[in-house]
């Protein structure tokens, strides 16, 4: 199932950014995720505040050369594989955070 | 030669083999070290900065019960400000909410519960003590605090058949993450591994309940499932390979390549009191060993799969072929295949009556 636009994602408890070697890692319980360019602005946008929409855009500007619409595919691609290693708790959009 | 490719990933910290249950699977070696022998607070805290130095992202602590050590809060204090993602493997047993609270403010990112079955009887049979309803106590408290959470079944012949009902305690926490173990055998598995080893219908039919749920929770439980070696075709990749990711320290400093390595006879280990987690992990003879392809014999030596499972597991090919260099005996391209199969004969065709009656168990004891 495809995250809902207006959600806001964030890290789930346990889950992290660290830094190793200059290399921005996602680290989480028996895992650890390398994060480089679009995956490292997606993740540090998944912080209960941005909406998947909003984040939608924000890389649409960063990556204003690639297409649109396959920035948004990877975008919800990504999210979808962070969801299901549990890295995320999706806040819906009526939820007011905590 | 064999320089390691990499640095080491994981620390797996055994701060202590004391420990309030007695499991009758025990991973620590039989020969438990004693308190005394036990590192120091500052010796740790060196330890945690060096190894988050060599590259090191995760601490494992483990025991033992890790609790056990006064300065447990301590630790995790150092451990997270040296930098490294702190997980907590725990029985829950010596644990107040005060304590948690202090683990959690530390920096502590993860705990992985132990729980020996879902129903109180057999959890406490296995761990030769009452403490299911504890570890029921535990779990409730961390659904107030912002850490993760994993509960780590061990599975064996006298629970594999309650994984339903295990699932069902483990859906209505606030776990993310759930391990279906099977015992491994060396240590005391290796020596109650007659009254462990499940059938394999059990385990057909636990894989396919598994698999099952795993598609069901997606997205909101982690369902991890490992396997007995000793049905499988191939071997596992033991440790991510001998010296390429992992790093084991006991309680007394000892750096192995692996939770069993003392098993394995012409072995000496280095301690951290002597030397720094870089230069054993580059130069120790321990870790050397069996890193690479040298050390390798037939069929491992020219087998496409040995950059996948590393010949398998070096301290299983010294107990059950007595030779540490040989291919893992539970590949079904080793010589020695036939001795596993043997064992799985001996479980799979004995009468039910025997093979499912009360046990008399080798129960782990608490070093001195």
């Amino acid at each position: 199932m495809p995250p809902e636009l207006s959600s806001r994602p964030r890290l789930a408890p346990g889950c992290r950014l660290g830094e190793n070697n200059q290399q921005r890692v996602l680290l989480m319980p028996e895992r650890v995720l390398r994060l480089n360019g679009p995956s490292l602005e997606i993740v540090e946008r998944c912080d209960g505040k941005h909406t998947v929409h909003q984040i939608i855009l924000d890389l649409q500007k960063i990556y204003s050369k690639a297409a649109a619409q396959k920035v948004e595919q990877d975008i919800l691609g990504y999210l979808a594989l962070l969801q299901k290693e549990r890295a995320l708790d999706f806040i819906p959009a009526n939820a007011t955070g905590a | 030669m064999n320089e390691p490719a990499s640095n080491p990933l994981a620390l797996i910290a055994e701060l202590t083999h004391r420990c309030p249950l007695h499991c009758v699977y025990c991973s620590n070696p039989l020969e438990l070290q004693s308190r005394t022998s036990e590192l120091t607070t500052e010796i740790w805290s060196r330890v945690f900065k060096e190894a988050a130095e060599a590259g090191v992202l995760q601490a494992d602590f483990t025991g033992g019960e890790p609790l056990a050590r006064p300065d447990i809060v301590d630790l995790v204090r150092a451990a997270r400000s040296a930098g490294l993602y702190v997980n907590l493997i725990t029985s829950g047993l010596p644990l107040d909410q005060a304590k948690l609270a202090a683990l959690v403010q530390a920096g502590l990112d993860h705990v992985q519960l132990s729980f020996q079955g879902a129903r109180e009887e057999i959890a406490n049979e296995i761990s030769g003590t009452k403490s299911h309803a504890q570890k029921l106590r535990v779990l409730d408290w961390l659904r107030h605090h912002r850490v993760a959470v994993t509960l780590n079944f061990v599975i064996h012949r006298r629970n594999i058949d309650q994984l339903e009902e295990m699932l069902t305690l483990a859906e209505a926490s606030c776990a993310t993450r759930i391990e279906f173990a099977n015992v491994q055998y060396y240590g005391w598995a290796f020596a109650n591994r007659e009254n462990l080893l499940p059938t394999r219908e059990q385990l057909d039919h636990s894989v396919e309940f598994l698999k099952r749920e795993q598609e069901r929770l997606k997205g909101k439980i982690r369902i991890e499932f490992v396997v007995p070696d000793y049905y499988a075709k191939f071997p596992k990749p033991c440790m991510g390979g001998w010296g390429r990711k992992l790093m084991l320290i006991t309680p007394s400093g000892d750096a192995l390549p692996c939770h069993a390595a003392q098993v394995i006879p012409g072995l000496s280990f280095e301690n951290v009191k002597d030397r720094s987690l870089r230069e054993i992990w580059e130069h120790s003879a321990a870790f050397q060993k069996f890193r690479g392809e040298d050390w390798m014999q037939q069929p491992c030596k020219t087998c496409d799969r040995r950059e996948l499972d590393f010949g398998g597991c070096r301290c299983q090919a010294l107990l059950l072929a007595g030779d540490a260099a040989a291919t893992d005996p539970v590949c079904s391209l080793a010589p020695l295949r036939p001795k596993v199969d043997a064992i799985l004969a001996a479980v799979n065709t004995a009468p039910s009556v025997q093979i499912f009656a009360e046990p008399s168990w080798l129960y782990r004891p608490n070093p001195a």
